[in-house]
């Protein structure tokens, strides 16, 4: 029981990394229909840029904001510069920018800092507290640091002026350019928040994973099943769906090790996590496309 | 009376395939216009054109300023309120909120609260349904709310294309006595888009018939809605 509870709250303490991630993901597919492939590396790339900025001795809660500045700024440039000048490019051209923008940070962070991995201290102070037992102090701190951030978020998308227009011009450009709003920069600065966004959660999930270029490639997918899981359409759906796919991947693995203990029958364990996850997104792809919370889109041809 | 828009020599292309091949125009301060014609004549393309919706050559000028090549957005920044073809509704968002979308460039808080109270003057209804999801609102409703949001924009020129469209009888009248009014009291000046040319020609001032993307002929609706010839050959009544 007490290793049940352990795993549940250990999976939602991941899952509030990929609820970011696929947060991330979701704001820049609602404006644009684009899946962005680079996601995670973006988002190990700021984690590294928070270690550098840790090492020349600044504190934890002060590197990760400016980070965050840094990694929207990134993203609105590379909106800006990188895709713009590709808006009425077939979608296949997209994807391959992802992907060239996924080597090319994933290069770059190898090229600067190394390829071994690093050690990431957790900003969480180590005390012990009411359920110590059951879940760490960083582990804590990811899930209220998300929580936080997620609340900012929503606030700001429901209550902001500038939130309403960038929900207004993902959801109809046309009525949104009618409208007097300027569509393409909504666009850079979703992609700005959603880099931003990536940065928390690499920050947040380095002192875990350890830092090194590799660290966010089974991350996004995690992120990419909780946001399938949610509904690609549907922020709020792929928040939730981030947290489900975290739980769900450790009591799967908790449930297969418990039947190889009664039965000896080996089926499913930690080694298939990462399976757990592609499993997740093969089955909801056939059989609910749009996700939990997600609504259809009946599209004229 | 001066020209508030004045439009010559447009064409507008559709990828490869023309749609206009040199309309002129003018509008005058203050007036209504309609524009009529059969299905495919050019007259949403017009007004797409004036607000860069489409790739056009020649001349649209705006109190005597070029604007055509400005990006759609910046015109509306002018004082343009296009009331799309198929109401352009923000479906996901509330009633409320497709109306703060329309003032979101404007910064003067208390003008912005008079036209709010302007707007549920003329179309009460929109003010009980504030709360509600836009796209559950009836076709009528929507309409009304179409014509609102370009309200809340304070326009000078109102480009509304086909309002009567797909509305029972009544709700058209209504339609059609309010946008009298808004002409009226709050000053706007209107370039109608109409298929339903007997109703256009009861509002607007002046009339151009298009057909097949040229203006074939203009005058006062008076003189347009008496001559039979223009009447039987390009309006259908």
């Amino acid at each position: 029981m007490e290793q049940l509870i352990q795993q549940i709250a250990s999976g939602l303490a991941n899952g509030a990394i990929y609820a970011c991630l696929a947060l991330a993901l979701v704001m820049i597919f609602v404006s644009t229909d684009h899946i962005n492939f680079a996601q995670g590396e973006l988002a190990m790339f700021s984690a590294y840029l928070v270690w550098q900025v840790l090492q020349w001795g600044v504190n934890f809660w002060i590197a990760l904001p400016l980070v965050a500045l840094a990694s929207f700024l990134i993203g609105v440039g590379i909106e800006r510069v990188i895709l713009r000048p590709l808006h009425s490019a077939p979608i296949l051209s997209v994807v391959v920018v992802f992907i060239g923008l996924l080597a090319i940070f994933h290069s770059l962070a190898g090229a600067i800092w190394g390829h071994t991995i690093k050690e990431f201290a957790s900003p969480f102070p180590k005390v012990t507290f009411w359920g110590s037992g059951y879940i760490g102090p960083h582990q804590i701190g990811m899930i209220i640091v998300t929580v936080l951030l997620l609340l900012a978020l929503f606030a700001f998308f429901r209550f902001t002026p500038l939130g309403l227009a960038m929900r207004a011009a993902a959801q109809n450009p046309v009525s949104a350019r009618l409208a007097g709003i300027r569509v393409d920069w909504m666009l850079a600065l979703g992609w700005g928040l959603a880099a931003a966004i990536g940065a928390v959660a690499g920050a947040l999930v380095a002192p875990a994973v350890y830092l090194e270029p590799n660290m966010m490639a089974s991350i996004l997918l995690y992120g990419f099943a909780g946001a399938l899981v949610g509904g690609i359409s549907s922020p709020g759906g792929a928040v939730a769906g981030g947290f489900i796919v975290g739980v769900l991947e450790n009591l799967i693995a908790y449930f297969g090790n418990l039947l190889e203990k009664v039965s000896g029958l080996y089926l499913i364990g930690n080694g298939e996590k990462l399976s757990v996850a592609l499993i997740i997104v093969i089955t909801v792809l056939t059989l609910k496309p749009s996700g939990l919370f997600g609504h259809v889109t009946v599209k004229r041809v | 009376m001066a020209a508030l828009l004045e439009v010559d020599g447009l064409k507008a292309y559709y990828g490869q395939t023309q749609a206009l091949h040199g309309v002129s125009f003018a509008l005058e301060q203050g007036g209504i216009t309609t524009l009529l014609g059969a299905n495919g004549a050019g007259k949403t393309t017009t007004l797409r054109a004036i607000c860069n919706m489409v790739h056009t050559e020649g001349s649209i000028r705006l109190d005597g300023k070029p604007i055509n090549g400005r990006a759609t957005e910046e015109v509306v920044r002018l004082g343009v309120g296009h009331v799309p073809e198929g109401r352009g509704t923000f479906t996901d968002l509330s009633v409320d909120e497709n109306l703060r979308v329309a003032s979101y460039t404007r910064r003067d808080k208390a003008a912005i609260e008079r036209d709010r109270d302007m707007v549920y003057e003329y179309f009460p209804i929109l003010k009980e349904r504030l709360a509600q999801q836009a796209g559950t609102l009836s076709g009528g409703e929507q309409q009304m709310l179409a014509i609102s949001r370009a309200l809340m924009l304070a326009p000078r020129l109102m480009l509304l294309d086909e309002p009567s469209f797909g509305l029972a009888p009544l709700i058209v009248q209504e339609i059609f006595r309010i946008m009298r009014r808004i002409n009226a009291e709050a000053k706007v000046s209107m370039l109608l888009v109409e298929q339903n040319a007997a109703l256009a020609l009861e509002l607007a001032d002046h009339a151009y018939v298009l057909e097949t993307g040229r203006v074939v002929m203009s005058g006062k609706s008076s003189t347009v809605k008496s001559d039979e010839a223009i009447r039987k050959s390009y309006l259908g009544y």
